[in-house]
């Protein structure tokens, strides 16, 4: 808990604790919120339709809201907020918590509560909120007293967007919102326990940089943890890569650390991603993990991971470092700050490296390279969604374009096909795996950035999770784009049932889906399709020339497979490439079991 | 890393709050990790901090998890894992129903007496004992008196010497 010291000169005349909110918010920067009102947050509306330093976004659903605010967090490297009421309003929160924490995202969710007397009730709209939220947030905090109004919103923000970033809640029940309260400035607070460590052991530093130095076969794997550290980090890390001239390859939420087209850059990796990325990864010597956490995606069976190296991991988590993989250097330290010392320590001792070393393993790399693992068989009848998504990045080259994703195939053909050069441009569900994150993602990516063009590739059953946010799009005219792969089937799911479950389709094909052109029509938007090849451009050219919302509905390959291809419980030397003939993936008995 | 099981006595000082002692237990059973004893009360009154102690068993690697998890907690001032920093002293106390004939009774006062357990209640057909000793200690009693009900305290634990936690703003 927040402390504040007070003596009555500092501490202003009492307000309304509405008020305290509202200002505590202004202090904080805070100029949107998304959400959706109810009865136990009415004082609050109320505060903010007084003033106009605070936009709130009506959304349609409190998920949405949710993930509306990660998108905004993500693409401006600020706090998202939002707010909603107690109940039901608390608990449809709680996917996009989950999300928030499982990515990093810093968010702080103001949720309404029953005035405390009513509390542990069962009142109208009561949930225990602080319970059910506690496994799924950074922190929480139940305001019983009106003094702690601002120091608990305080404390929020600086613990939603310090250390490892995630999300915050602070419920409010309604008699605090209304009684009076006096505020306490930002400064005044303090954080007794909560202190996360952000420089790196200048020692680990010296021992990973006598690493590199003597490594023969390096590779940097790069994770979303230095897009969180913020632009900097990422220049950082894009300057030692190149000073060193080792390859890197970077994580989903990684994309766009560095840039995609430079030729070190060897493609993300993990389960369905690029076959150097995690030949490099299985045969390197030396591996730097910079803020990536070694997730099951990533590593594949484990006692098959990257057997011959020495590991060198940076991160601000202390609990990430040793969890699924133990490592040789841990260095626990913001990305930035490490970074920084890296590069110095670098610059001072790189006399003695010698880059020679490292061709040999330069020309194994291209060698694997040949396999071209993101091909793909074209047709001339029927639209390849990795077509339709080459095609939307080689059209939208010239623009400032945002990608958010939905979950499954999709998300990984857009990971794929869809090149990042710069870091705060992809907003995808890494962690949790969120189906129905990206439209309300793209919404408010759009918010933080008026001019940009925001696409949310999507699946159309993912995106039917949180289709009422069309309405929202209408409602504040943002121009919003969704690029439906539409296959009829919870592809990922129909792929994995192919593979491993004898070609048992249960329960993955959407039967009955809307027409995605009427239903854009009957929202107020702009509806499109495209269904044969030849109609892919101009699909794309007219969504991105219109100045509205659009669905594109773009009728795919519906039995199309992501490849290549890790099936769970196989180590990354066990990548499976995109079938010549009809020869099926087959997986293990024990990697069924793995989701 | 090996992947024997060992047992820790880890202390933890946090903020005196509703919903900290949640946390820590939510953290063990959500990851599925074990607590074998745990015990929690206020020991600095002016700063309202708490301290909790747990016993817990893992492999060094579960253990390393924990105590790095523990420390993410924001009202979680300090972690220290006692088995490994030092010396230590553990005590536990137990209160130790015994009933029976005379007889019984006799013996297990007997018993108590040579373990330097105290007799705090005597009523017809039933002894209650008070034991403080480490939790080997208390295993034995219990195990010799054949108690028909046993209340324990948990395991609370402080390091012998310099060993001293003090609360990060101390």
């Amino acid at each position: 808990m927040s402390t504040a010291t007070m003596s009555r000169d500092v501490a202003s005349t009492p307000k309304t604790g509405s008020r305290v909110v509202v200002e505590a918010l202004i202090e904080q920067g805070v100029d949107l919120i998304f959400g959706y009102p109810g009865g136990a947050v009415l004082p609050l509306y109320d505060e903010l339709f007084k003033q106009d330093k605070i936009r709130h976004v009506l959304v349609r659903h409190e998920q949405a809201a949710v993930h509306a605010a990660e998108g905004y967090a993500r693409s401006t490297g600020r706090v998202g907020v939002v707010l909603v009421t107690s109940g039901p309003g608390a608990t449809n929160t709680v996917t996009g918590l989950t999300d928030a924490l499982m990515d990093s995202v810093p968010i702080v969710c103001l949720t309404g509560q029953v005035p405390t007397h009513m509390i542990g009730n069962d009142a109208f709209q009561e949930a225990d909120t602080v319970g059910i939220t506690r496994p799924c947030t950074k922190h929480n905090y139940l305001v019983k007293r009106p003094e702690d109004l601002a120091p608990s919103l305080h404390e929020a923000f600086h613990v939603a967007r310090s250390g490892r970033p995630g999300p915050v809640v602070v419920d409010l029940p309604k008699d605090i919102l209304m009684g009076s309260a006096p505020y306490v400035k930002r400064e005044r607070v303090s954080h007794r326990g909560y202190q996360p460590a952000m420089d790196p052991d200048p020692m680990r530093v010296e021992e990973a940089v006598e690493l590199l130095l003597h490594a023969e076969r390096p590779v940097f794997y790069v994770g979303g943890g230095v897009i969180n550290s913020g632009p900097e980090a990422c220049q950082l890390v894009t300057q030692l890569i190149r000073d060193t001239g080792f390859p890197v390859t970077l994580t989903l939420m990684g994309l766009g650390a560095y840039p995609a087209s430079d030729p070190q850059f060897l493609g993300m990796l993990g389960m369905h991603v690029t076959y150097e990325a995690n030949m490099a990864m299985h045969g390197c010597d030396v591996m730097v993990a910079i803020g990536a956490r070694f997730d099951d995606r990533v590593t594949g069976r484990l006692d098959g991971f990257s057997p011959g190296s020495k590991k060198i991991h940076v991160d601000i988590d202390p609990s990430s470092i040793n969890k699924n993989v133990s490592v040789d250097v841990p260095v626990i330290g913001d990305a930035k700050r490490t970074l920084t010392s890296l590069g110095q320590a670098w610059h001072r001792r790189s006399n003695r490296h010698d880059r020679t070393q490292t061709e040999s393993w330069w020309q194994r790399i291209d060698g694997w390279r040949q396999a071209d693992s993101l091909k793909f068989r074209q047709s001339s009848t029927v639209i390849k969604p990795q077509h339709a998504i080459q095609r939307l990045h080689q059209l939208t080259l010239d623009r400032d374009v945002f990608i958010t994703t939905e979950v499954g195939q999709h998300q990984m053909w857009a990971a794929q096909h869809f090149k990042f050069d710069k870091p705060f441009h992809w907003m995808t569900s890494g962690g949790l795996g969120t189906m129905g994150y990206g439209f309300p993602a793209a919404m408010g990516v759009q918010f933080g950035h008026p001019d940009a063009l925001v696409i949310d590739i999507a699946g159309e059953s993912s995106w039917l999770m949180n289709m009422q946010e069309m309405s929202t799009c209408v409602q504040y005219r943002l121009p919003v784009k969704s690029f439906i792969l539409n296959n009829s089937y919870m592809g990922m799911v129909r792929q994995w049932q192919e593979f491993f479950h004898g070609n048992r389709y249960s329960e993955s094909y959407m039967d009955s889906l809307p027409d995605f052109v009427k239903l854009a029509e009957a929202f107020g938007a702009v509806g499109l399709r495209a269904e044969t090849p030849d109609e892919v451009d101009d699909v794309i050219l007219e969504m991105i020339k219109v100045d509205r919302p659009v669905i594109a509905d773009i009728v795919v390959d519906r039995t199309e497979n992501v490849y290549p291809m890790i099936p769970g419980g196989a180590a990354h030397n066990e990548i499976q490439l995109c079938p010549n003939e009809n020869e099926p993936i087959k997986g293990s008995e024990e990697g069924m079991v793995l989701v | 890393m090996a992947e024997i099981e060992r047992r820790h006595t880890i202390v933890v000082l946090v903020d005196n709050e509703p919903g900290v002692l949640a946390r820590v237990i939510g953290l063990f059973s959500g990851r599925g990790y074990n607590i074998d004893s745990l015990t929690v009360s206020e020991v600095d009154h002016q700063r309202s901090l708490s301290r909790i102690n747990i016993v817990t068993s893992g492999t060094e690697a579960v253990i390393e998890q924990i105590k790095a998890l523990l420390g993410k907690l924001v009202p979680i001032h300090r972690v220290h894992d006692l088995t490994i920093e030092g010396a230590s002293i553990e005590r536990e106390l137990a209160l130790v129903k015994v009933t029976g004939d005379r007889e019984r009774l006799v013996q297990a006062l007997r018993i108590a007496d040579f373990m330097r357990a105290r007799l705090v209640d005597s009523s017809p057909g039933s002894f209650v004992f008070e034991l403080t000793g480490n939790s080997d200690e208390l295993d034995s009693f219990i195990d010799l008196v054949e108690p028909v009900e046993v209340s324990r305290a948990g395991v609370v634990a402080i390091g012998r010497g310099e060993i001293v936690l003090r609360p990060r703003d101390a």
